[in-house]
């Protein structure tokens, strides 16, 4: 397919000095990028670059087969779009008055909108779900409707590139998803590259086809989603401790807590995370036990436990761990026991349970209910 | 939900030809007043026929042609160009109470005519209304210079105004120095120019400022457009097209030469360019530019023709200052404008 959008060793900062360097892109027409990294590393300095707000330090970026530097800026303005973080303020405005605003570029000397302009703007506000906002002043739409129609905007300009800087900010959960499934749609169905900076690390996996890896100097990582997604990759990116971010379920996880085990959840199936989480809120660190290390509470324990007791893989649980995970229970205080349901797999488990029963531990099914001398000391 | 001040796009072009329709009656009524109220009062039914035949009692004409219709004029000329010239600060600094009075743009300028009138008058020469709005625009521009440097500096938009306002007193105070070091007879006349006053101008002057205003205010029209993406902020309008870097030059000229035109006549004159866009905006219901900007001309020249009634009348035969009475009206409107926003919580 082709290119519509490609950097060329390029190199972005401010006043001449490059903070980022070495940067080449190759999208194809219809890619969502997404650009991530921590705070201030680069990622809007980058977005302003593509935007033509920033001279390039060095190097050059390509809209489809010309040279950015050589667009006019009529013609950059019906290359690209963008969304921008800052808060527009306008006076006296409908939304379909902003969204209208987008038709600039196509415009004559005063900037007369025509049928087809008019066409364009209802088509794009009725793509964002934004047509029945048409009258209302756009200082009184929400966070979620101001940002539909920022895109609406985008949209009726139509441009091959839309930046994006930072789009699901002030959002919430079920506007993020809506904004980025459209944004999809649009990449899919017309054609547009869509390059957005994210901090949603579990959107950007799910949403792109390439990501941007961006903290500092170079640029660390670029590739599919699946790439640089790989173990480890994401707290090494951040600075996080290893193992602090799980690829697979997108889920963030404290650092667990100090010391020697001193409560054993018995769980298995994802029953174990409520127990994990909660004793980690309490700082009491524990030992888990017995799983398959296909299971969600395996990944999730291994990183908030102090010990798992696990196969590897698909390896069938054998009386070799069960005797270490029961030797472990014996020296803890108390157990938790999670599991409702028993069946071939996890027989083990209700053993388990039943000789600490038999030791004289106290066995509960949830956190809440341990006895007060488990809670930490004060 | 919706608010009644944004109308519906439907509705919209209604609005403003009825809008367009009430100003253009209220500027032939205040004009027509203008002409008709004064020391010696004309009757209405004699006015039509005094200003298109000539004709009529011969002092009568004599008083409307050579005093009153030239008055009237230059406050609708130059109340419609310090609007506009309101208008354009506001566009460029982002601030609803921008304008070439609190910015110190109007003392700039007075400034730099004061030191023109009283080397030429010293000399013995008179000075050209050419003369006249090129010292002008020289301080306008020197002093706007000065603002758009300080703007870069400060965060607040209250701050910017305080600095402009600043501007102004030292602006005024050398004025004065020079006015009071330079006083001799020839120079009584800047005494009052620097008060600000319609009066006085002769028929050249008028023709002069009609030329000078007219042009400035066609080339704001025609930056109709892009004043709408600059509405939306510097960022934005970059990606729509504007070539912003040419924009906000032209911005500064445009808005230097009308306020530096309207001071090199009338002298400094308060208010008139923050309180007319603001009624403008709030009458008509939009801030687009290709309405805003003739509407706020036409309100410029019919509030000037209303507050230069007034000036003269209220306490006839003594004469208020014009400022003052724009003053009246105008510094309400600024102080309600600062308040809204306080509320609004900008």
């Amino acid at each position: 397919m082709a290119s519509s959008f490609r950097t060329e060793r390029l190199a972005v900062g401010y006043h001449g000095k490059p903070l980022v360097r070495d940067i080449v892109l190759d999208l194809p027409e219809g890619t969502v990028l997404s650009l991530i990294g921590p705070n201030g590393a680069g990622k809007s300095t980058i977005l302003k670059t593509i935007a033509k707000y920033l001279a390039a330090v060095a190097g050059a970026v390509y809209i489809g087969q010309r040279p950015l530097a050589d667009l006019s800026s009529g013609d950059l303005a019906r290359q690209v779009a963008v969304v921008l973080t800052d808060r527009l303020r306008t006076e006296l405005m409908t939304c379909e008055d902003v969204v209208a605003t987008g038709r600039y570029p196509h415009t004559g000397r005063f900037g007369v909108l025509g049928r087809e302009d008019r066409r364009q703007v209802r088509q794009a506000m009725e793509l964002l779900h934004a047509w029945e906002l048409r009258d209302l002043d756009f200082r009184q739409a929400s966070d979620g409707q101001k940002q539909r129609v920022m895109i609406a905007r985008a949209l009726c300009q139509e441009p091959r590139v839309i930046v994006l800087d930072e789009p699901t900010a002030y959002l919430d959960v079920r506007h993020k998803l809506e904004l980025l499934a459209i944004l999809r749609g649009l990449a899919k169905q017309r054609g547009i590259t869509v390059v957005m900076s994210l901090h949603e690390l579990d959107m950007a996996q799910k949403i792109s086809d390439l990501i941007l890896c961006v903290d500092g100097d170079v640029i660390s990582h670029y590739g599919p989603p699946a790439e640089i997604f790989a173990d480890g990759q994401i707290d090494r990116i951040f600075g996080l401790p290893h193992g602090a971010y799980d690829p697979l379920s997108g889920s963030l996880e404290f650092a667990p807590p100090a010391g020697r085990a001193e409560v054993f959840v018995i769980a298995g199936g994802g029953s174990g995370v409520p127990a994990y989480r909660a004793l980690q809120r309490q700082g009491v660190p524990f030992a888990t036990g017995l799983l398959h290390g296909f299971d969600i509470d395996c990944r999730i324990g291994s990183k908030l436990a102090a010990e798992v007791f696990a196969t590897t893989g698909f390896e069938a649980i054998g009386p070799e761990l069960f005797q270490k995970a029961l030797d472990r229970l014996g020296a803890c205080r108390a157990v938790v026991d999670c599991l409702t349901d028993y069946g071939p797999l996890n027989e083990f488990n209700r053993t388990l349970a039943e000789r600490a029963a038999a030791l004289g531990l106290p066995v509960v099914a949830a956190v809440c209910d341990l006895p007060a001398q488990v809670q930490p000391p004060k | 939900m919706r608010k009644a001040a944004t109308t519906t796009a439907d509705a919209r072009p209604a609005r403003y030809a009825i809008c367009f329709a009430v100003l253009a009656a209220a500027l032939i009524v205040f004009a027509a007043l203008n002409a008709a109220i004064g020391s010696v009062s004309i009757s209405l039914q004699e006015l039509p026929d005094i200003v298109f035949h000539h004709a009529g009692d011969l002092t009568s004409v004599q008083i409307v042609w050579q005093i009153r219709l030239p008055r009237l004029l230059t406050a609708l000329i130059l109340g419609g160009g310090l609007a506009l010239a309101g208008f354009l600060l506001q566009t460029f600094f982002n601030n609803p109470i921008a304008g070439p009075f609190v910015l110190g743009i109007s003392f700039g300028a007075k400034l730099a005519v004061a030191i023109l009138m009283v080397f030429v008058l010293q000399a013995g020469q008179a000075v050209s209304s050419a003369a006249l709005i090129g010292a002008a625009f020289v301080g306008a521009l020197a002093t706007m210079g000065l603002v758009v440097a300080m703007a870069g500096k400060v965060e607040s938009m209250s701050m910017l105004i305080v600095v402009g306002v600043m501007i102004g007193y030292i602006c005024s105070a050398v004025t004065d120095f020079i006015v009071t070091f330079a006083d001799d007879a020839s120079i009584v006349n800047l005494h009052n120019w620097s008060q600000g006053s319609f009066s006085g101008a002769a028929w050249s002057d008028v023709q002069v400022m009609a030329v000078v205003i007219t042009a400035t205010s066609v080339a704001v029209f025609c930056l109709a457009k892009p004043i709408g993406a600059y509405q939306l902020g510097e960022h934005y309008a970059h990606n729509m097209g504007v070539n912003v870097k040419a924009f906000r030059v032209s911005l500064v000229l445009l808005a230097s030469l009308l306020a530096a035109c309207v001071t090199a006549f009338a002298g400094p004159i308060s208010f008139v360019g923050i309180a007319v866009p603001h009624l403008i905006r709030g009458f008509f219901g939009t801030a687009k530019p290709l309405v805003v900007i003739p509407a706020c001309f036409l309100g410029g020249a019919v509030f000037c023709l209303g507050c230069d009634l007034l000036a003269r009348t209220a306490f006839a035969p003594v004469e208020i200052n014009i400022s003052s009475v724009t003053a009246a009206f105008g510094a309400p409107i600024v102080i309600a404008i600062m308040l809204k926003r306080r509320a609004g919580g900008d």
